[in-house]
Parts: structure tokens; sequence; C-alpha cells
């Protein structure tokens, strides 16, 4: 088969989303990020959403979504993308609001903001990338790091009486009321990405219907700064990272209705 | 028929707030400028469907402020002294993002957690930034109840015209006191799809949009910076604003910002009634800080008498813009204390006239 007719729309089999733009990614090989950008694009494509949806990206790695994502996008200070989405949301009742954040962001600097918005019961939806480490600065310790887990900042490893444990926000934020759906799951196998987005897609529709805050904790590897080759880290994420941050659902719908 | 009322500071501002056709305001309780959100919490929503919310802190309030204004709606907060200190990060985004939307610090007595009474100590940090970065806010020093239902229309207008935070530098108490206030007819809410600019969702658009200050190649920092700072030219050029009294046939000219200046107009005629010839200029924008008048009055005068509730700031920017030409003293009183017209005038006769 010849380029032209592999192109053709019949013949194609796979195709990037409309809403990730055709440009190179940033993020390190091997890196979890760039799947979850594509379900979560993917999710936003099937559900007719783009036109109406806009996302926040606080500092982190993913700070950058806004050159890959096609939906309106704002960058947001650093642990403050559930205030900035607070914001646009409750100016623009009727569109799709989320946040891309990572576990410092999330769960370090941006602690109060993340509660208090779930506690509110903002009817957002937050994609909360937890790698255990800071990416962007290179390798220092995250309020998600395990314990014993060597990092910049931790080089001994994580003593957990002098540097507070490992911190399941996710657990946490479940018990709010104002919280329809939290999850947590993982995108180093390709069943397991399945899984995730179908759990994006689920957080997403319970954001459409207005259900409250809705969580997707995804657990991911960051080579670069764990110093490993993309494929020892994802060795990590599984053997180290989930018997730890066990996946499944947290909280769904029916326990709050 | 003017819609008269007598009213207090901080509720003024806030019935000025709903009827400029506010979208939305996100704050934190800090005395002395509670009653805002409390007033707006009876009032607002019922009357034009704005957003009035409590935030979690003054942090996450500016950020609701930082997105709500990216979303391309009209949006305000209001807060006083270690308050806004909180927002100052916010503000730095907000002046890089370039996201029109307006602030209210009614001043209180610091450093730390300080005192309620009423202050201006906190002119450096909205004049000379407070945040990070080279930028700047539009900031407006109201010195009566008035002032403070004028400036919140004036506020959202500079600010939509020029994609600008701005500020009104008000103080504990201008916010408190009751005053005769004119109110001006409620206007509708603006479009907030309008701002073609603005993260409203992609919508018929063939490319999002997007809010950033986020510039990583130094050059494509530098050019947002020469982009602001010509924003900021644009403002001296067009936007200064100063109040000025007798000072045509003046020997002597007496400053200040806000009540600072409205004591001093006091001190001023009493100095008139001793026969002193005293002029006084208030400026209202400090910035855009009116250099010019005081270029001027400077190679006129004997000398200039700066008065103020704090250790001395815009004096730095009146000895700047009078550039030695006279001699410019200072006096001030601090800590939540407010100078009276006496002690003013004992402190102008002091230096220029015995």
């Amino acid at each position: 088969m010849t380029e032209n007719l592999i192109i053709q729309e019949d013949n194609l089999v796979w195709n990037k989303p409309s809403t990730l733009l055709d440009v190179p990614m940033h993020y390190c090989p091997g890196c979890g990020h760039s799947t979850v950008h594509r379900i979560l694009m993917e999710v936003v494509e099937e559900l007719g959403i783009a036109d109406r949806t806009i996302g926040v990206a606080p500092v982190g790695c993913s700070v950058f979504a806004y050159h890959y994502l096609n939906v309106d996008m704002q960058q947001a200070a650093h642990g403050r993308a559930c205030a900035v989405a607070t914001g646009i949301k409750r100016v623009h009742p009727d569109k799709i609001v989320f946040t891309y954040q990572g576990d410092g962001d999330l769960a370090a600097i941006g602690t109060a903001e993340t509660i208090h918005a779930a506690n509110r019961g903002e009817n957002i939806t937050v994609i909360f990338i937890n790698n255990g480490i800071y990416g962007m600065t290179s390798g220092q310790m995250a309020p998600t790091s395990l314990a014993g887990m060597q990092t910049t900042t931790s080089p001994f490893g994580r003593d957990v009486q002098t540097m507070g444990y490992p911190m399941k926000i996710s657990e946490m934020l479940a018990m709010l009321p104002g919280v329809s759906f939290v999850t947590r799951q993982a995108v180093h196998k390709p069943a397991l990405v399945r899984k995730a987005k179908k759990s994006i897609r689920q957080a997403l529709e319970y954001n459409i219907k207005g259900m409250g805050f809705s969580l997707v904790e995804i657990v991911s590897n960051c080579p670069s700064n764990l110093k490993m080759t993309p494929i020892e880290s994802n060795i990590f994420v599984e053997n180290k990272m989930i018997p730890f941050y066990e996946l499944g659902d947290i909280k769904v719908p029916s326990e709050v209705l | 028929m003017a819609d008269k009322k007598l009213m207090k500071g901080n509720e003024a501002l806030a019935e000025a707030m709903i009827r400029a056709g506010c979208d939305a305001y996100f704050g934190y309780p800090i005395t002395p400028q509670s009653e805002v959100l409390e007033y707006l919490a009876r009032e607002a929503t019922n009357r034009t469907g704005m957003v009035v919310l409590q935030a979690e802190s003054e942090v996450a309030a500016v950020n609701m402020i930082y997105g709500a204004a990216g979303a391309g709606a009209r949006v305000m907060t209001t807060s006083s002294s270690p308050g806004m200190s909180l927002m100052m990060e916010g503000v730095s985004y907000i002046a890089s993002a370039e996201l029109p939307c307006l602030f209210a610090n009614v001043n209180r007595g610091g450093p730390g957690l300080g005192t309620i009474q009423p202050s201006q100590a906190d002119y450096f940090q909205s004049v000379k930034g407070g945040g990070h970065g080279d930028y700047k806010m539009f900031v407006l020093a109201p010195s009566s109840v008035q002032e403070m239902v004028d400036f919140v229309k004036l506020g959202f207008d500079v600010a939509d015209k020029y994609r600008t935070p701005v500020m009104i530098l008000a103080d504990g108490a201008i916010g408190q006191m009751m005053e005769k206030v004119v109110l001006f007819e409620q206007m509708p809410r603006p479009d907030k799809n309008a701002k073609t600019w603005a993260t409203t969702g992609r919508a018929d658009r063939p490319v999002r949009n997007y809010i950033t200050s986020l510039h990583i190649q130094a050059e494509k920092m530098e050019e947002i910076n020469m982009r602001l700072q010509a924003k900021y030219r644009d403002m001296e050029e067009n936007e200064v604003r100063y109040q000025a009294i007798d000072i045509d046939d003046a020997d002597y000219i007496l400053t200040g910002f806000g009540l600072g200046a409205r004591i001093a107009m006091r001190a001023m005629e009493m100095g008139r009634e001793k026969g002193y010839k005293i002029g006084l200029i208030r400026p209202i924008t400090l910035f855009p800080f009116p250099t010019k008048i005081f270029e001027e009055v400077g190679s006129k005068v004997k000398g200039i008498l700066d008065v103020e509730m704090n250790c001395g700031q815009m004096v730095e920017d009146v000895r700047l813009s009078v550039e030695g030409r006279c001699p410019v003293k200072f006096y001030g009183r601090t800590g939540g204390v407010i100078p009276s017209p006496e002690e003013i005038l004992e402190k102008f006769e002091e230096y220029f006239i015995k």
C-alpha cells in the first residue's frame, strides 16, 4: 500500500484526535504525560465537548499542556489550578472545566486550593498525575514519594519520621461530600491505559451532568528523575508505587446519591 | 434623579461593583474591609446574578480572579494589607498574562499583622511592584466615599482598555467612614464572550485560546516585557489624574494622596487663613504618577511638604519628579495614627516659615 492510500480515511486505523495539536511534545521518552494527554483528549473529542471545554495546567512538567491540547487553556500558578478552575467555572457554568496537575502541585503547595474546591463540590474534573517525584525541578521529594525513596532532597531515602509520610490525597478527598468520583489508575500497560481512559470518560460524564468534583489519579512514572530507563521506571511503578497506591475506584457516585 | 445615599466606604464600593455590572467577586474576610463581602453576599446575586464567593484564602481568591478574568468576565476582589501581600503572587501573574481585573486594598497599618487602624503604608506595594517581575498596576487613590464609587467604574474601564490589573488603594478610614454618595445607574453586565482573546471555550474558533505568563525563551520574555512597558508608557501619556487646588499663586505646596491629602487640605486652608500662600496637589493616579505637575511647580515654589500616613513612600516619587528644583519635606504618622491638620501646619511652619 502506498503512503497516499494508507492515509485515505477509509484505510486509517489510527489517527491523532483533533483535540491534540500536531506538535512534538517536550516530555521525556517514556513519560506517562503524553499518554494521559492523548487519552484525555480522545475522551474530550468523543464526548463532543471540545468547543466548550476549558483546561487549567499549573506549574510542573505539564504546565506546557496548552501547547498540545487544542482546547482553551489557562496556565496557572503553582498549586492554584483548582482555584483558577473555580473562577472559570463559576462565571461559565455551562462550560466543562478540568485541571491537569502533578503531585507536588496538587498535594503539596496546592493542598488548600484542592481540598476547598473539592469541599465546595466545584463541578470540575481534576486529572492528577502522581509519579512520586518532582519532574520539572529535577527530582526532588514529592508529598507522594514513597517511604525510603531516594530523591535529590532525600538523598538517604525519605525518612518518614522527619520528612512525613507519602500522602494518599485521593483517599482524603473521597471523604468530602462535595466529591462525586475518585479513582486511581495507571498508564504503563495497554490494558491499564484503556481502563484509565474509561475512568476519565466517567469523570467527565459526571462533570457534564453537574455531579460535583471528580478526580482521576494516574500513578505514573518519571524515568529521567528516577534515573531509570522507561522500562525500569514502569517496573518501579508496578512493583513499588502500585502496592502502596492501589489502583481502582475510591469513590463512585452511588455512594453519594 | 440622582441616587443619593449616606454610605460607608466599603459598602459604597460594593454597591458600585454591583452597579458596574461586575460578573464575579472572590474574596476573603479581613478587617477593615469585610463589609464588602458581607454587602455583596446580601445584595449582589439577587440583583444581577453576580457570583459572590468566599474563598478559603486570599491566595485562592486572587487565583479565582485570574481564572474568571482569563475567561472574559468582569471581576474584582478586595482585601487589606496582610491579605493583599498574599495576593501579590497572583497580581504578578495577572499583570503578565494581561488580565483585566480590579483590586481594592483597604490599607491598614503594618508591617506584619500590624493594626486594623487606617494606614497608607502599602503605597510601595501597590505602585512599585509588590509581586515579582517588571510590572505595574494602575493605582487609584480615593480620598472620599464618593471616589470609592467613582473609581470602581473608572477602574473597570481602565482595566479593560489596557488589559491590566487596576488597584484602588484606599485606607481603613475611607473604608469605614460614612459620607454622602451619588451612585451611578445600574449598568448591564458586559458580554463575557465578547473578549476574543479569552478562554471561553473554543466554540467556532479553529484554534484554542490560551492564557499564560510562561515564556521560557529569554527573547520572548523580553518581548513581553517590552510590550508591557509600552502599555505603561501609554498610561503615563493618557491616564494621569490629579487634583490641584490654589497652585497658581502658591509659594508652597502641600501634597499627599487619599486621606493624607484630605487632611492636608484642611491644613492648607488654615495656613491660607494665616496668610501663607499654600497650594495643594493630590495625585489621584499613583501609577501613572503625575510627574509633570510636580516638575512645573517645583521651579515656581519655595518648598513642598508631602504628608502621608506612612514613613515616607510617595515622597520618593515627588522628589524624583521635582529633581531638586525646590526642597521637598516629608511629614508622616504611621502604624494607624492619623495626623491632624494642626500638626501638619506646625510642621509646615517649622520647615518653611521659621
